[in-house]
């Protein structure tokens, strides 16, 4: 199953400038995988040996995957998952 | 101790802006004991940060030359602390004031803002600041007369409020003892004016920028200038060093302060001090003196909601 993930600008060197990319997996940490062998680097960008990143939030839709089982939230058909970084610089 | 007693009696809150105190740091520089190092505590200013100095003197001096007239609202892309001055500057002296920023910014900041009355547009997240500042510009083409736009990332004003306030300020409380002046590169407005200052004391100060080691950061307030919009009043040639600094060593140093110095600061700031402290003990190890004054931009209680403290803190 395809999601359609969407890519924050700063992020956008790895996905060749596309703001939406899409990915496979049940859940959001499959889709992460998916994303890496897709885009290589991603992942790192967003997770460290302790889960996601102190300053990235992963939406499903409009909910924040911490409040829904993390990286382990599942996927329905037709979500779409955003990654937003949790500050604005500049 | 003087410098912490506000004892004056002023007529407007715009008077409240600078002359912050410079608090020489103790437990976090404990490796380098013979290099001073000097926080510049801008939280100080009565909107919270160094910003309230850019901000009063873009409005100041618009006033002035007549680009800003009554009637006329204020508009700008900002994604906090910038906002909170011309909002807390607008009610003050009577401007109305619309901010554009990115969705999301920490709940404080809009809140803080929305308090002094000011409207607020939200632009796309997944733009971050750059998206803001392109959606401000648009919505001031559109009809030019009404609005006041002080584009922060390009008025001389900004760079002008340090170098007539902060580099005069580190100059007179420390004098000839400064060899390093350390701060962080948003608009890059601080360091330009700070460093044209310092670069025209009569013995040279070596002025370091403090950067995001990556362009996916979480230091919000820095620019990682290589995958910016570079602002045009930033200039590579005012400093003599860019220092990258990564998110953990920026919000690691930012816990250090506020449990060993008592200073809650924002993580930008946790990562000029952790600049600034690598410095002190590079200076001690060469056995070469030295002392740093480093920009402390705001306190860390804005950043508490969306951003978690806890260090532990797992999902």
């Amino acid at each position: 199953m395809d999601t359609i993930v969407r890519i924050p600008a700063a992020l956008r060197t790895l996905t060749g400038g596309a703001d939406e990319v899409k990915a496979s997996g049940k859940t959001v940490g499959e889709v992460i995988e998916d994303l890496e062998r897709r885009h290589p680097g991603l992942k790192d960008r967003l997770l460290d040996e302790k889960g996601v990143r102190r300053f990235i939030n992963i939406y499903v839709g409009e909910e924040d995957v911490r409040f829904t089982g993390g990286l382990a939230t599942e996927l329905k058909a037709g979500d779409q998952i955003s990654i937003i970084p949790a500050i604005a610089g500049g | 101790m003087s410098g912490w007693l506000r004892a004056r009696r002023i007529e407007s809150v715009v008077e409240a802006v600078g002359d912050t105190p410079l608090l020489q740091l103790r437990s976090v520089t404990k490796n380098a004991p013979d290099v001073p190092v000097y926080a510049k505590l801008e939280f100080e200013n009565p909107g919270g940060s160094v910003k309230d100095r850019a901000a009063l003197r873009m409005i100041l001096d618009a006033q002035k030359d007549g680009r800003l007239t009554k009637g006329k609202r204020l508009i700008d892309s900002t994604s906090g602390n910038t906002g909170v001055a011309y909002s807390l500057f607008g009610a003050a002296l009577g401007i109305r004031v619309t901010l554009v920023m990115p969705s999301n910014v920490s709940q404080a900041r809009k809140d803080i803002a929305r308090a002094f009355g000011t409207e607020i547009i939200f632009s796309d997240p997944l733009e971050g600041s750059d998206g803001a500042m392109r959606l401000a510009k648009k919505i001031v083409e559109e009809d030019p007369d009404r609005w006041f736009y002080p584009d922060q990332y390009a008025n001389p004003s900004n760079p002008l409020a340090h170098y007539y306030g902060t580099g005069p300020e580190i100059l007179r409380d420390v004098g000839d003892r400064i060899t390093h002046f350390v701060a962080g590169l948003g608009t890059s407005g601080t360091m330009m004016g700070t460093a044209r200052r310092l670069k025209e004391h009569h013995r040279p100060i070596r002025c370091v920028a403090v950067e995001p080691d990556s362009p996916f950061h979480g230091l919000e307030g820095l620019k990682h200038m290589a995958s910016s919009i570079v602002p045009p009043i930033y200039d590579p040639k005012l400093h003599d060093e860019v220092f990258p600094v990564s998110t953990e060593d920026g919000w690691d140093m930012a816990d250090r302060l506020a449990r060993e110095e008592g200073l809650h600061v924002g993580h930008s700031s946790g990562a000029n001090v952790f600049a600034a402290v690598k410095i002190a003990e590079r200076l001690q190890a060469e056995g070469k003196p030295g002392c740093v004054v480093v920009i402390v931009a705001d306190r860390g209680d804005r950043y508490f909601s969306p951003l978690r403290w806890e260090k532990k803190y797992v999902w």
